[in-house]
């Protein structure tokens, strides 16, 4: 996929100016943070949970190899296979083998985020295999021709008017009377249209939200049902999975389900969890032929032992893009690049580089929010600060801020001097702004006067006015 | 020599250094004075050092400890003496009190004594409420206020009830909170001019907000928040007037409200 978070600002420039863009995003923040809030607030032992489920994480990530393997072992032993990914290119060979193997012609598949950073999609596009996408969501950017905007909701930008209308032009044979407006309408073509490609698709990909050592198991959690489709009318399901999806025990899966739904849409629980292990066994009654997991790596083994290991504790829940500030001004595709929102901002450079993606960890106030509502508790802000580091020693932090910040530091290590410039500086103003309380435009802060005026200081420094004994 | 101990029945005042932060030093005097003035009424004996400069936020947020800690060291150095040091702000009180030891954690000589300071190092409403539970001399300030919690304040030292607390005490003041008072404005230091459009979208939404609170007046615990604010609604020419919560605390009326809004001309 195009990488375009060096362009963060030309981007939320052009969202910013976009009226539709900024109706759906208002719609989002008053829809999920709402709800979550209700949900957690009916669950008195939510704050014990996050800790439980942080100290869950931080094992298995301690020790990812054994868990890893264990798993491996155990989903040889239910008749499926693994398939381990270095990188993006070896985990899109590996399913494209696996497709043609098995003689594909459709692919059906589920919604996954790491499916998107593999550039799956551009593949089996450029292929003669036809792909279909099963969450309607996704179906609607695929139709549209986009990547998606948001990590569960992808396409949270788009209205209903729009998906009408990409609908009347990709649906061959579609009534043109027939009513599109409303969701019902929407969701009822959508489900015709996927019935068939359910039925015909010879192989099924889903991701999955959490890979079981223990059994070999892999859970995905959907609201349309769209996966348990996906997955079991194929005859091959293929499970596209990173690393860190794994935990030890179906236990620890579960103690971290409550917490997934609930962070993420405010709902207890996603109306389907659904659970596979391996092939149709004789006497199960469905279920694929084969079963392929496809392991990714693609940079996350090198987030270990690291500052930014923390970051791989994350479930992908979005609860810190919806109540992000700077998303909810911007949308997902302002980052340039797959995962928006903190998450995004933290993921990125690290799978990516920071020379690229110094834009994201810098826009941010780190007002906190993220952090206070993340089910992991990753330290957002912490790691953000760690790339902001990397991106100034590096040189990515822009050439005005670096004098900006050298002569600041300059003066703030030398009080005497501080104080007389701030004496001048404080004079200046308030001769500029003869006693009217503000500036409309100043020199050199033009990002500030752009758009609001500069508050006229008050008169005199306070050291000043303080050491001629005034109180 | 002989020592001379307090006399019966009292205790000698507790000697607080006041950090005033360059924002309220350069563009709000007012606010330093009216924290002085809550905190002698409180008890506490306040010195001003006169060599403080800045608290290193601007470098530690921009990816530069290197030079965060040297700015830092000039403050332990002018504050270390003093039983406590207070801040008129949250996010400069967050940084002293709770980035500080970090910046200094695999220091062996100023780690010890950076996390020393930061311990005694508090938010000024934190301060009178928590650590002092200090009864203020009522004042009376009339009018309707509605309180924007800043970020780093709120969330890094959990500054909430504290103004409210304080401000419940101010006879003839009412308070009306506003719809999402805990969503931040949009000023986070550099963030407002590197990231001025959405910077822009996010104070848009706070002016909005604090219009609909049925509050004239917008009170806030820092600075940078209320320069962002007043200065939005400024260029709007929205009828809020801006002030520091010390200002209303201490019933100063003397000056205008920040960017001189919200006064009939």
């Amino acid at each position: 996929m195009n990488h375009t978070s060096d362009r963060f600002i030309d981007n939320s420039r052009a969202a910013l100016a976009n009226p539709v863009l900024q109706a759906a995003l208002a719609n989002l923040k008053r829809g999920f943070p709402i709800n979550r809030a209700e949900v957690v607030a009916d669950l008195p032992e939510f704050e014990e949970l996050r800790n439980v489920a942080r100290d869950i994480k931080d094992h298995t990530l301690d020790h990812l190899d054994v868990y890893l393997e264990i798993y491996e072992r155990n989903v040889r032993a239910s008749g499926g296979k693994v398939h381990w990914a270095r990188n993006a290119k070896e985990a899109r060979d590996t399913i494209m083998r696996i497709c043609r193997d098995a003689g594909a012609r459709t692919v059906t598949k589920g919604k996954s985020m790491v499916v998107e950073e593999i550039g799956l999609n551009e593949a089996l596009d450029a292929s003669e295999i036809r792909r279909v996408e099963t969450d309607l969501g996704e179906y609607i950017i695929q139709l549209r021709d986009e990547p998606p905007s948001h990590i569960i909701v992808p396409a949270v930008h788009v209205t209903k008017e729009e998906i009408g209308d990409a609908f009347r032009e990709a649906h061959e044979g579609l009534d043109p009377t027939r009513a599109l407006s409303e969701p019902a309408d929407i969701t009822a073509e959508a489900r015709t249209r996927l019935r068939e490609a359910y039925f015909s698709a010879e192989v099924g990909i889903t991701g999955a939200n959490f890979l079981v050592a223990e059994s070999g198991s892999s859970i995905i959690v959907t609201n349309e049902g769209n996966g348990d489709l996906t997955q079991t009318l194929a005859r091959t399901h293929v499970v596209v999975a990173s690393l860190e999806k794994i935990v030890p025990t179906m236990e620890d899966a579960f103690a971290i389900l409550r917490l997934l739904a609930r962070s993420s849409t405010g709902q207890e629980f996603s109306v389907y969890t659904s659970v596979s292990n391996g092939p149709k066994r004789s006497d199960d009654l469905d279920g694929p032929k084969a079963y392929h997991v496809v392991l990714v790596d693609n940079g996350r083994s090198s987030m270990l032992g690291t500052n930014q290991q923390d970051m791989l504790r994350c479930i992908q829940c979005a609860a810190c893009i919806n109540h992000c500030p700077v998303y909810s001004a911007v949308g997902g595709h302002a980052y340039g690049w797959i995962y928006p929102g903190p998450m995004g901002a933290v993921l990125t450079p690290s799978l990516t580089n920071i020379a690229a993606s110094a834009h994201l960890p810098n826009a941010s106030t780190f007002c906190g929010q993220c952090e206070q509502v993340c089910p992991m508790k990753i330290p957002l802000i912490k790691m953000m600060r760690h790339h902001r580091n990397s991106a100034h020693q590096q040189g990515h932090g822009g050439k005005v801020s670096k004098f900006a910040l050298f002569f600041w530091s300059y003066f703030a290590g030398r009080p005497a001097l501080y104080r007389t410039l701030t004496g001048i500086g404080v004079g200046v103003l308030a001769a500029l702004a003869i006693g009217r309380g503000r500036l409309k435009s100043l020199p050199l802060v033009g990002g500030w006067t752009a758009n609001r005026d500069l508050p006229a200081p008050e008169g005199g420094t306070f050291l000043t006015r303080y050491r001629r004994g005034e109180r | 020599m002989k020592q001379i101990g307090p006399e019966p029945g009292t205790v000698p005042p507790i000697r607080v250094g006041l950090f005033v932060t360059c924002l309220v030093d350069f563009f709000r005097p007012s606010v330093g004075f009216a924290t002085i003035k809550l905190l002698e009424q409180a008890g506490c004996k306040v010195e001003v050092p006169e060599i403080q400069t800045c608290c290193g936020q601007p470098a530690y947020n921009s990816g530069d400890p290197a030079t965060a800690r040297a700015v830092v060291l000039a403050w332990l150095d002018a504050f270390q003496d003093f039983d406590h040091v207070v801040v008129p702000s949250g996010s400069c009180g967050g940084m002293l009190s709770h980035h500080v030891p970090e910046l200094f954690a695999d220091d062996p000589v100023n780690g010890p004594r950076a996390k020393r300071l930061s311990e005694r190092t508090h938010e000024l409403t934190e301060f009178l409420v928590d650590v002092l539970r200090a009864d203020l001399v009522p004042v009376h300030r009339g009018g309707a206020v509605t309180y924007h919690d800043s970020c780093a304040g709120l969330r890094e030292l959990g500054v909430k009830q504290q103004p409210r607390g304080l401000l419940a005490k101010v006879r003839g003041l009412e308070l009306h909170e506003m719809a999402e008072p805990e969503v931040c404005c949009g000023f986070g230091g550099t963030f407002c001019v590197k990231y001025s459009d959405i910077s822009n979208a996010m104070v848009t939404n706070k002016i909005r907000d604090a219009e609909a609170s049925g509050g004239d007046t917008v009170l806030a615990g820092d600075l940078g928040c209320l320069l962002n604010m007043a200065g939005k609604a400024s260029r709007e020419g929205s009828p809020l007037a801006f002030r520091h919560v010390a200002e209303a605390l201490a019933g100063v009326d003397d000056i205008p409200p920040i960017a001189g809004t919200g006064v009939r001309q």
